[in-house]
């Protein structure tokens, strides 16, 4: 079977809706099919990789640690829009520092996160075989 | 709802024998469930069930097999990071298997 | 007649909040809650209509600031209030509008 090349959209915050959730959990069951993964967070969808969440009072379960896993799942790629996250007065230091580790390269920790800019984005989007959007 | 005997306690499980709720986990737990598959838990086997709830602990997520196997891997030594050792261990499969008596959901995207 | 308006929607992907922001009065309180948060934070273009809306109260639910992850992030002059405070702004108006 040839690798194809498959894009996860994440445009919903978290809790509010189910959306995000969801993705997270077509993207793990996805990993194991050993395709080209990547995933595009614009829009509000950036707020799904903000650190520090917090869910005890809201009876909910957080699941902000599990994009901690995508690196042991082999999804290395996570592309975030530069212009949705000012837009929104974030910067990179509010997401979780997500890392994936190099096996050969005696397991040094990569970033998954590529901050780019919507320009760079269309581009990414424009390259894939499959497009998935929540 | 289905529920399995622990010292007399009655702890609640789905229609394939996974916990309903994590927290009512205790040792005894994979203790039963092991007896009723006719598996002894030795050392190696609490290795993997250790391991799988501090997996989940930090990720909440039961880790897919080939995730664990990486895992194990790198935490427990290359020997016993590969699917034979595990499914020698956990014969109904390392994932399934190891994560019910762990106390975890059933690994997502398992069947 | 002090209205309390509640907003669920993110101001970013939803009109909502500008629709509940048009209509709103003054002497009447704004609550975030759920995805209608995300306005209570600083650095972005909603954040300065919240600042130049004179006579309106704003409050944020902090459960749902903290599932987010924002606390941080939290301008000034927006109250933070917990499931109780909500009951007792409930009582404290005379009645509420769930903008939806």
């Amino acid at each position: 079977m040839s690798v194809k090349k498959f894009m996860y959209i994440n445009r919903k915050p978290p809790y509010g809706t189910v959306y995000a959730l969801e993705a997270l959990e077509v993207v793990l069951i996805g990993a194991a099919f050993d395709q080209d993964v990547s995933l595009a967070f614009i829009g509000d969808g950036v707020y799904e990789l903000t650190k520090g969440q917090n869910t005890d009072a809201i009876g909910q379960k957080n699941f902000s640690p599990t994009y901690t896993a995508l690196g042991d799942y082999d999804v290395k790629k996570l592309y975030v829009e530069k212009e949705s996250l000012e837009e929104r007065g974030l910067t990179l230091d509010d997401l979780q520092h997500l890392v994936w580790e190099d096996e050969d390269d005696d397991w040094a920790e990569k970033d998954s996160i590529h901050l780019v800019s919507r320009a760079e984005m269309a581009d990414v989007l424009d390259d894939q075989d499959i497009i998935l959007s929540f | 709802m289905a529920s399995i005997d622990v010292n007399g306690k009655q702890i609640e499980v789905d229609e394939e024998g996974y916990l309903s709720n994590l927290n009512d986990w205790e040792p005894a737990v994979a203790e039963v469930m092991a007896k009723a598959e006719d598996t002894e838990l030795t050392d190696a086997h609490w290795d993997i069930i250790n391991f799988l709830r501090e997996y989940y602990e930090e990720y909440q997520i039961a880790p897919a097999v080939r995730v664990l196997t990486k895992a194990v891997g790198k935490r427990l030594g290359k020997d016993k990071g590969n699917s034979k050792y595990l499914y020698e261990l956990f014969p109904y499969g390392p994932g399934k298997q190891a994560c019910k008596y762990a106390g975890l959901p059933k690994p997502t995207g398992c069947v | 007649m002090a209205l309390l308006h509640t907003v669920n929607k993110s101001p970013f992907e939803s009109n909502t909040f500008n629709t509940c922001l048009g209509l709103a009065k003054q002497g009447s309180t704004i609550l975030l809650i759920e995805d209608g948060v995300y306005a209570a934070t600083t650095g972005h273009s909603v954040a300065e209509k919240i600042k130049n809306a004179s006579g309106i109260t704003f409050a944020v639910l902090g459960p749902d600031l903290q599932a987010r992850g924002l606390e941080s992030k939290l301008a000034d002059d927006i109250k933070v209030i917990d499931y109780d405070g909500f009951v007792n702004m409930v009582v404290e108006h005379d009645s509420v509008q769930s903008w939806l």
